[in-house]
């Protein structure tokens, strides 16, 4: 019997709500699902007993910060607080959908928050995110990023967004269950329905869990096209009786064995195989899709200066080398590169071979907006 | 003298009135009114509301047809599991057990509610995960046995959270019940079955009713239980609120569902008080 297989202790159920309450529920989910979203914890504590640098503008006491769930190491934010004696309040999101759906009803308070390139220049047209004043970033270097990873942020030659790190959107398949290797999205949608029925795990996001069906057709994972939609709905809903949940909280299901396949981002996919090395991460062969996450400031900031102050901090090479050996999300900065430990530069999940990430497409902006992929989406929920 | 009394009298019903009809009127009447207005409108391009007259969004209601009859089934199942489930707890407290552990057991009931529920659920994802009951049941020879993420899973949820609410107004139904009733009933030769049925059930039936409504009505807009034990495959219509309000931002089609289900509670609140009133005899019944 793996060690997997056991009833939870209640050292374990602890720990679990200990997760949740910090926030740090595997990327892109728990909160999310709860509709909360904002299950707000205020990381740092109370400022007055740490020696504080002296700022030439005041930073204030508190601020508030917007990302995703096991996205960040707890620390930075401490060490934040230990050197500005800033407060950061995290709230922890579920969806591209959902944070825009905040910023567009307003009130977010947010003064830094984590978009997805895609998303970048919809918010700029919704004039809801302010130009960056590179001048406040010293420690932010764009000539050490790669250009493929940050040029969403840059809009009409103006930076409205710097990079925090990219990814993928690949398969993690449990191969001492799933006895046939998966290779790429068409063979995942097979497998839901054969090998993996009842064990299957798809996000609960128009942009993957569309795009990968629409790559598994044969078409491109940006599709907005109806026809090709309608037939990604048709795979959907033919698949749905099969999945074991719609679910972008997959961590919990793969580690129970619950669930044997799962749609899985490149941070989620590090951490499962880093835990059980039966748990692989493949990218489709057809296709799939490649992400960079950026940083931005909302127009909205109640307290932009201190936003900025931890943009920078985290923008600091040693800083960013801290949160990557945290969260397993690959690097964009030249500089953090060269910092980090080779087991983690040679990790094939995390570092994969350029050619393997040659099939795979940038979501694009349309995607966000376009009512057809909302609704397809919420069919496919509802059915 | 008396027209100046019955004046000072209704001042006094409004003043008292005012604070809870100011609530009311600005955090329902009016978000009420707004969610209506949006309900003929338009989605607009980057998501939101676009203001125009159209009937559209509620020709579009059929989209979510599933939603709604997996609601319309689940929360009337769900109250009457818990119905069964709550009433010989509650025929117990009131009846049976001592009032020096009434108060006890009864606090004990409270207690859950000191942690949040969505904490609670939570746990329950463990516990009808493979690693939690199949797993026992693997150990005595029946295996693979799936719960999470099924209607059967929502349905175990949905008792663990309402039972509570369930068993107060039954209880407290129960505990006004003259045990003198009971001992007439026996002395006239009903055996304890009949009496039971004769007299206790009729006489707590305001309890049942107020608790089975009170039950539904809240399971009709549930989302969090569905979302974390159905795994995003048993669906309510308060998930497909949410996605509608968070994922695809139409607000008008969210409107419009929104004051569908207000106008679906409308009509099981009508007609469950309509099968209480008939049970209860000319009795009052009393909602929460």
């Amino acid at each position: 019997m793996s060690k997997f297989i056991k009833p939870i202790t209640a050292a374990e159920l602890t720990a679990e709500f200990m997760r949740l309450k910090r926030g740090s529920v595997t990327r892109r989910h728990f909160l999310g699902v709860t509709g909360l979203g904002m299950a707000a914890a205020v990381v740092g504590g109370r400022a007055g007993s740490f020696v504080r640098e002296a700022h030439a503008e005041d930073l204030g006491t508190q601020m508030s910060f917007a990302t995703w769930p096991n996205y960040h190491d707890p620390a930075s934010f401490e060490a934040f607080t230990a050197k500005t004696g800033v407060a950061v309040e995290v709230n922890v999101f579920g969806s591209n959908e959902e944070m825009l759906a905040k910023l567009q009803a307003g009130g977010t308070g947010w003064d830094l928050f984590v978009p997805t390139n895609y998303t970048i220049s919809t918010y700029a047209k919704l004039d809801l995110i302010d130009q960056l004043d590179l001048a406040r970033l010293p420690n932010y270097d764009p000539t050490t990023e790669t250009a493929r990873f940050t040029n969403e942020g840059i809009i009409d030659g103006n930076t409205y967004a710097v990079p925090k790190n990219w990814g993928t959107t690949g398969i993690a398949s449990n191969t001492s269950k799933m006895k046939t290797p998966v290779t790429t999205w068409k063979e995942f949608f097979e497998l839901a329905q054969t090998e993996g029925t009842g064990r299957t795990m798809v996000h609960d996001y128009q942009l993957t869990t569309i795009g990968n069906a629409l790559v598994a057709l044969g078409h491109s994972f940006n599709s907005v096209d109806a026809a090709e939609l309608a037939k990604a709905e048709e795979l959907l809903i033919k698949v749905k009786p099969h999945l074991f949940a719609i679910n972008s909280d997959y961590q919990p299901g793969m580690r129970a064995t619950d669930a044997w396949l799962t749609m899985c981002w490149t941070n989620d996919g590090a951490q499962l195989n880093r835990d059980m090395p039966e748990i692989a991460f493949t990218l489709g062969k057809d296709g799939g899709e490649i992400w960079s996450d950026f940083y931005a400031i909302p127009k909205s900031g109640a307290n932009k200066a201190a936003g900025y102050a931890l943009l920078d901090f985290l923008m600091t090479p040693d800083n960013a080398v801290k949160e990557h050996i945290a969260n397993g999300t690959p690097t964009t900065d030249s500089r953090v590169l060269a910092l980090l430990p080779q087991e983690v530069t040679s990790n094939k999940i995390v570092y994969p071979d350029e050619a393997s990430l040659s099939p795979l497409e940038f979501g694009a902006a349309v995607t966000l907006t376009d009512p057809g992929r909302a609704e397809v989406m919420a069919r496919f929920k509802s059915a | 003298m008396a027209a100046a009394g019955n004046r000072r009298r209704s001042l006094v019903t409004a003043a008292l009135a005012a604070p809870a009809a100011l609530w009311l009127g600005v955090f329902l009447v009016l978000p009420f009114i707004a969610m209506l207005v949006f309900a003929f409108g338009r989605r607009a391009p980057e998501g939101g509301y676009t203001p125009a007259f159209t009937f559209e969004q509620f020709l579009n209601l059929p989209a979510r047809s599933a939603a709604f009859l997996n609601t319309l089934m689940l929360a009337p199942a769900g109250a009457l599991l818990c119905l069964l489930v709550a009433y010989p707890v509650a025929y117990y407290l009131a009846v049976r057990a001592s009032p020096r552990h009434r108060l006890v057991l009864v606090s004990l009931i409270v207690v859950p509610f000191w942690t949040s529920l969505l904490v609670r659920t939570y746990a329950w994802m463990y516990i009808l995960g493979s690693r939690g009951l199949p797993n026992l049941l693997e150990m005595i020879g029946i295996s693979d046995v799936r719960i999470l993420n099924t209607p059967a899973a929502v349905l175990i949820g949905i008792v663990y959270g309402y039972l509570p609410l369930m068993i107060m107004p039954i209880y407290v139904s129960l505990e006004k019940l003259d045990r003198r009733l009971l001992d007439a009933s026996a002395d006239l030769g009903a055996r304890p079955m009949s009496t039971f049925f004769g007299v206790t059930l009729p006489l707590s039936m305001p309890g049942v009713m107020t608790g089975t409504a009170l039950v539904t009505i809240l399971l009709l807009g549930e989302y969090l239980i569905p979302q974390l034990l159905g795994g995003g495959k048993v669906f309510f219509i308060g998930n497909a609120l949410v996605d509608l309000f968070l994922q695809s931002r139409n607000w008008p089609f969210g409107s419009a569902i929104a004051v569908t289900l207000v106008l679906v509670v409308v009509v099981v609140l009508t007609v469950a008080m309509r099968i209480a009133w008939r049970f209860a005899g000319t009795r009052r019944v009393d909602l929460v």
